[in-house]
């Protein structure tokens, strides 16, 4: 088992012609992916990388059983390419693209609500690596091999923080069930809170690490579900110790602008709710060990 | 984005919002003209920067006359404004905005944002305005009133109705008013992608009118692309040069006050980095995320930025290489590092790291190789302190 996806989860790329997407749709195919076409409008009828292009998503899911996509869509596009996988029913869909209007997420948030929660497609990002299930499936640009096969579940902001916290564990000989990337930006498909339910519930995964930073009431939102909700021991840790307030660091959500949003207060609560806190971004694998220590 | 007080003004009177009547200058000639232009009695001289508490640091003044005004303007044009959030280093004024002034009976606070929590856009409304909202918060926590809209539908006017019932003391005729603004600026934040409008005070005039005497907006730069209008509003000279050169080149800079100079992939990974330094025992002087694509000219370009501030020490480069090769930043970092005169300490990981180590290797530079976080922050902090790790 892993969360969200695996190497039997019917995959399509929006997008899919595109230089970048040719580029990571084949990586993800190589990394064991099942692939099963992508969607291109005009394209239609097309062959690329040896699998059929559609002209709609609503096309690829009725011809392929589609369950899953990943988006690369440019900007301006992006919120109708999220919409138009929610309505062809996939049920997960991972966005890449940064630089998306927050207004258009929200948007894409409330049009969401029309689908029962049982039905409604989650989404992953937008501005992140994507997913990768160890050994198993990959949904992002993560480069796959720093990811042992193992029972921690890694769910971050940022994505190369999320490289790092693999990296270290896998040094130390502790493997991943499921890596997800939620994004650097102020509104997110899905939240820390989201995947942590999932991996409370996955059986494979035995431990979480949830990799924060500046700005946002996400990180205190997850740690309060942990504390009444959680049986598996949570390792947390929030970047931007030295980031001055009311400044830009990069993500468009790392932004110190009210009370809560410092890293000292995200690490300060997380504390409060037990999770383990990392020291230092150096002492992510060593926590993770702690913590697995514990069982 | 930022833009100035009378560009807001601008754009929220298109959008139906009552504002003083204001001319924008740039010079203590032209001030003076505009004060006979508008007419009147009395004027009100304000310092054009990106930042708020300006009538506490002295940049508004009321005067009398024109020549007053000319001599407020003469006194005002090309200081540096040092308000509570400029930071230490201020913001230089180098435009103005005369305002024919209104008196007013009462002030009230307007603000919209984008809530993250809410995912919706929250309207807050208090009659404590003049004051600024963190205070309002903080000691009349019940007198700010809240509403958010629905995406689907927008603002309906009964919900500014109820703010402004909520608000009390208005007439019938300053509730319509006042749901006329409410709504103006409403389609303004929506139609333009703001990402924060603030009318703090929104005043009820001695004639009764409700209008707007101060505005603040800000806009979501993802969605600039498609606002070409408020590209012209960009103003650099409000923003640090380095950072403004950055984005000229796709990098993402914010300059810091310590010793070390950063260049790191990912927004995560460099706050982390800057963090472990900090842990280590030293100061970031920077933030920079050189993104994704780490091609030799960007890397070029980061270390051009970095070395600008003559504060800085020694330089830790952090790369996680994803979408890069290691091989290649490697290149681009040896290339780059020629004739550097501070020290140099390099973390190299992820795709093809032994490659990448090696071309560091056998550049015959002096760059301090790293294995890890801890070891590129302990290294890069005793190289600033002028120590060998």
């Amino acid at each position: 088992m892993s969360i969200l996806i695996d190497e039997n989860t019917r995959v399509i790329v929006q997008g899919f012609t595109g230089d970048k997407a040719t580029f990571h749709a084949t990586e993800m195919i190589q990394y064991g992916t099942h692939v099963v076409g992508g969607v291109t409008p005009g394209k239609g009828g097309m062959k690329h990388l040896d699998r059929p292009v559609f002209d709609t998503v609503r096309q690829a899911v009725e011809l392929t059983g589609a369950e899953a996509s990943l988006a690369f869509v440019p900007p301006p596009f992006a919120a109708d390419a999220l919409m138009e996988a929610a309505e062809a029913g996939l049920k997960l869909v991972c966005i890449i693209t940064d630089g998306i209007p927050a207004q258009d997420m929200m948007r894409v948030k409330r049009y969401l609500l029309r689908y029962p929660q049982e039905t409604r497609t989650m989404i992953v990002g937008p501005n992140c690596a994507g997913i990768i299930s160890a050994g198993r499936a990959m949904l992002g640009i993560m480069p796959g091999h720093i990811y042992r096969r193992g029972n921690v579940g890694i769910v971050s902001r940022s994505g190369t923080l999320g490289y790092e916290a693999a990296a270290q564990m896998t040094a130390l000989g502790i493997g991943v069930s499921t890596s997800v990337g939620i994004g650097g930006d102020p509104i997110n498909g899905s939240s820390f809170l989201d995947h942590m339910a999932l991996f409370e519930q996955d059986p494979e995964t035995h431990a979480v690490v949830m990799i924060g930073e500046i700005g946002g009431p996400q990180e205190a939102e997850a740690s309060r579900w942990i504390k009444e909700n959680m049986t598996k021991p949570v390792v947390g840790y929030v970047a931007g110790l030295t980031a001055p307030k009311g400044r830009r660091m990069g993500h468009a959500g790392a932004i110190i602008s009210g009370e809560g949003d410092t890293a000292g207060e995200k690490s300060e609560i997380m504390k409060s709710y037990g999770l383990f806190v990392a020291p230092s971004a150096a002492e992510l694998g060593s926590t993770v060990a702690q913590a697995l220590a514990t069982l | 984005m930022d833009i100035h007080e009378y560009q807001a003004k601008e754009l929220l009177a298109q959008h139906g919002v009552p504002v003083p009547r204001g001319k924008v200058v740039y010079t203590p000639d032209e001030a003076a003209h505009a004060a006979t232009e508008l007419g009147g009695e009395l004027w009100a001289v304000k310092a054009q920067i990106h930042a708020g508490g300006r009538g506490k640091a002295g940049g508004v003044r009321l005067c009398k006359t024109p020549a007053d005004v000319k001599s407020a303007a003469d006194a005002l044009l090309g200081t540096t404004l040092v308000t509570h959030q400029t930071g230490p280093e201020g913001k230089i004024v180098q435009r103005l905005y005369i305002e024919a002034a209104e008196p007013f009976d009462r002030e009230i606070y307007l603000g919209f944002v984008l809530d993250r929590k809410a995912q919706r856009i929250q309207i807050m409304a208090s009659a404590q305005g003049g004051m600024e909202i963190e205070e309002i918060v903080k000691t009349h926590p019940d007198a700010v009133l809240q509403i958010e809209v629905e995406p689907a539908v927008g603002l309906q006017p009964f919900q500014a109705r109820q703010l402004a019932f909520g608000l009390g003391g208005l007439t019938l005729k300053q509730v319509q008013q006042f749901v006329s603004v409410a709504m103006g600026c409403y389609r303004a934040f929506r139609d333009l992608d703001a990402s924060m409008t603030e009318i703090n005070p929104l005043v009820v005039t001695h004639e009764g009118k409700v209008m707007a005497l101060d505005a603040k907006m800000s806009f979501d730069d993802n969605a600039l692309f498609r606002h070409s209008a408020l590209h012209e509003m960009h103003d650099p000279s409000q923003e640090d040069p380095r950072e403004a050169q950055a984005h000229l080149h796709g990098l993402n800079y914010v300059g810091l006050t310590g010793d070390i100079g950063c260049i790191i992939n990912g927004a995560g990974l460099a706050m982390a980095t800057m963090d472990m330094i900090k842990y280590a025992g030293g100061e970031p002087a920077n933030f920079l995320d050189v993104g994704g694509g780490a091609s030799p000219e960007r890397v070029a370009e980061a270390f051009r930025l970095v070395l600008s501030d003559k504060n800085v020490k020694a330089i830790l480069v952090n790369i996680f290489a994803g979408i890069n090769r290691c091989d290649w930043v490697a290149q681009g970092v040896i290339q780059a590092a020629r004739d550097l005169k501070v020290p140099l300490v390099v973390r190299l990981a992820g795709t093809n790291v032994e490659a990448g180590q090696k071309i560091i290797r056998e550049s015959g530079l002096p760059i301090i190789s790293a294995d890890s976080l801890a070891e590129a922050a302990q290294h890069a902090v005793a190289a600033a302190h002028g120590k060998t790790a």
